[in-house]
């Protein structure tokens, strides 16, 4: 098909927007860390860009989209970008530059394993984060890539995930939550108060989250058309759902907070994005309400009631407000919105066990795998700093920085 | 000379600041600091769920006097910083060897 300069414009927008999430989620973070380990939360997220920025283009984008192998993962045909140039794919995003899809596809690689980091801020061990990444990217996100939109067997099975609600979501909230089982709780949790150091931070964060939303989803169309429309209008609309939902959970417990009002949009935002493209708009009111709920109970029960550490929540909010999501698009897809799709609504009900389906095998490979992987680094490098550099903060013990400077103004 | 240290609340500074300048002292420093008595912490809230900081901001205004006129400062503080809650704050009074001023080298009352 010949390159439709309207598709092209929109996917490079959308890539450069879906890049922009990830310094948004350092600060939706680093906001929420204590103040001795804001930079290092910073940097987790932000390290993703380098890391993943250099293998997708040597040989993630390949694993991810080259020709199937047994419909578990791309061979090593476009290692190193081999023939991802201007032209566009025979099988991907048929009217744009195959190196615009590469990238965008690369932007979504980056932030997955960015949101994982936020279970184990404050206490795992720089160098061997790093480690973590490069094996987490090739070992795992690769092949769930490939399983959902690289034309593996989960897209054979007929699960539907519009923009990355089982790759991106699912999977990073369980191996957030497997990683931070390893790790261990910090020191001081859950008797010692552990305060967001800045909670504006938090805000902007999530604002720009929002903002990079609207590519990561309505970018999903692949296309400059109506399906991105309608994707851009499920997503502003469940994210606002959710988030007045979670501010009045929070109100109802005690006082409107801002920290739920944004964090409840973040979950909505989680929610809508396996169901963007197939969904109608008062469906994404249902999603957005429903996520609230589930991921506010979920991180009660996962920090006051088992104590767990979790410490930003990345499992309530990405791994419950994800497989959310993905029931959800099972039940609400309509072939009214687009063709692709259909759920309980039109009548099939078969489509919610394709979507558990999808569920449980991308959770059940990312838990099993993240936990060999890390356990594999624990017993070589060691996942956790030393008490002391515990104590001190991961600022200045893992990066010889600190946040704020001194006395002089 | 008296070494006068009040730890009050927050939102009385202002008034502190012109009881004592009305009695004139202008010269005071205020440090913020956080500390606990009688009164109970804030209870805040995390996402879902609430935690409690037990130790609250003060602030601690630091002022030298003569000694005659240490009871009046103190009289004045106290009229200025109080509401009668818990959370008021303290007074500490304590001897002061010698003053200097940095720079003329001034020492003791002339000092103050």
């Amino acid at each position: 098909m010949p390159i439709n300069s309207g598709d092209t414009a929109w996917l490079l927008v959308s890539a450069a927007m879906v890049l922009f999430m990830t310094p948004g989620l350092a600060f939706f973070y680093g906001g929420m860390a204590r103040r001795k380990n804001l930079l290092s939360t910073l940097m987790m997220s932000f390290v993703m860009i380098g890391i993943v920025g250099i293998i997708w283009v040597l040989y993630g984008y390949s694993l991810g989209f080259g020709p199937d192998l047994g419909g578990f993962v791309g061979n090593l045909g476009f290692l190193g970008m081999k023939g991802v140039g201007p032209l566009p794919s025979a099988v991907y995003a048929t009217t744009v530059p195959q190196s615009a899809f590469a990238m965008y596809q690369g932007m979504f690689a980056i932030i997955t394993v960015a949101l994982i980091t936020g279970s184990v801020v404050e206490r795992i061990k720089f160098s061997s984060l790093i480690v973590f990444a490069v094996a987490w990217m090739t070992l795992i996100y690769t092949p769930v890539a490939h399983w959902v939109w690289g034309g593996g067997w989960l897209a054979k099975l007929g699960a539907l995930d519009f923009a990355g609600g089982t790759v991106v979501h699912i999977n990073a909230g369980v191996s957030a939550l497997a990683l931070a089982m390893l790790l261990g709780k910090r020191k001081g949790f859950p008797h010692e108060p552990m305060e967001p150091n800045n909670i504006p931070l938090v805000v902007l964060g999530a604002g720009i989250l929002w903002f990079g939303w609207f590519g990561f989803n309505a970018g999903s169309a692949l296309a400059a058309n109506g399906l991105a429309s309608s994707a851009f209008l499920n997503t502003n609309t469940a994210a606002a759902a959710a988030s007045l939902t979670w501010m009045f959970l929070s109100w109802r417990q005690r006082k409107p907070a801002v920290l739920g009002a944004v964090t409840g949009a973040v979950a909505g935002l989680v929610a809508i994005t396996p169901a963007a493209g197939y969904v109608t708009p008062m469906a994404a009111i249902a999603i957005g309400i429903v996520v609230s709920f589930i991921s506010f109970y979920s991180l009660i029960l996962i920090k006051s009631k088992i104590k767990f550490d979790d410490a930003l929540d990345v499992f309530a909010c990405h791994g419950m407000g994800g497989i959310w999501g993905a029931i959800a698009t099972g039940i609400f897809a309509t072939t009214a919105i687009n063709s692709a799709g259909s759920g309980a609504v039109d009548g099939n009900w078969i489509q919610i066990l394709k979507q558990l389906a999808a569920v449980a095998a991308v959770a059940g490979f990312a838990f099993i795998g993240t936990l060999v992987i890390g356990k594999i680094i624990d017993k070589t490098l060691g996942l956790r700093v030393k008490p002391v550099d515990e104590i001190v903060g991961l600022d200045i013990s893992q990066h010889g920085e600190r946040a704020y400077g001194g006395l002089m103004r | 000379m008296k070494k006068v240290e009040a730890i009050i609340r927050e939102e009385k500074l202002e008034a502190v600041k012109k009881s004592l300048e009305d009695i004139g002292y202008m010269g005071i420093t205020v440090t913020e600091v956080s500390g606990r008595g009688h009164q109970k912490g804030l209870v805040l809230q995390w996402r879902a769920g609430e935690y409690r900081v037990d130790l609250l901001p003060k602030l601690k205004i630091e002022v030298v006097v003569v000694d005659e006129d240490a009871k009046k400062v103190t009289a004045s503080i106290m009229t200025a910083a109080r509401t009668g809650e818990m959370g008021d704050g303290k007074i500490f009074i304590s001897p002061v060897e010698n003053v200097i001023r940095i720079r003329t080298g001034e020492e003791g009352i002339d000092a103050v």
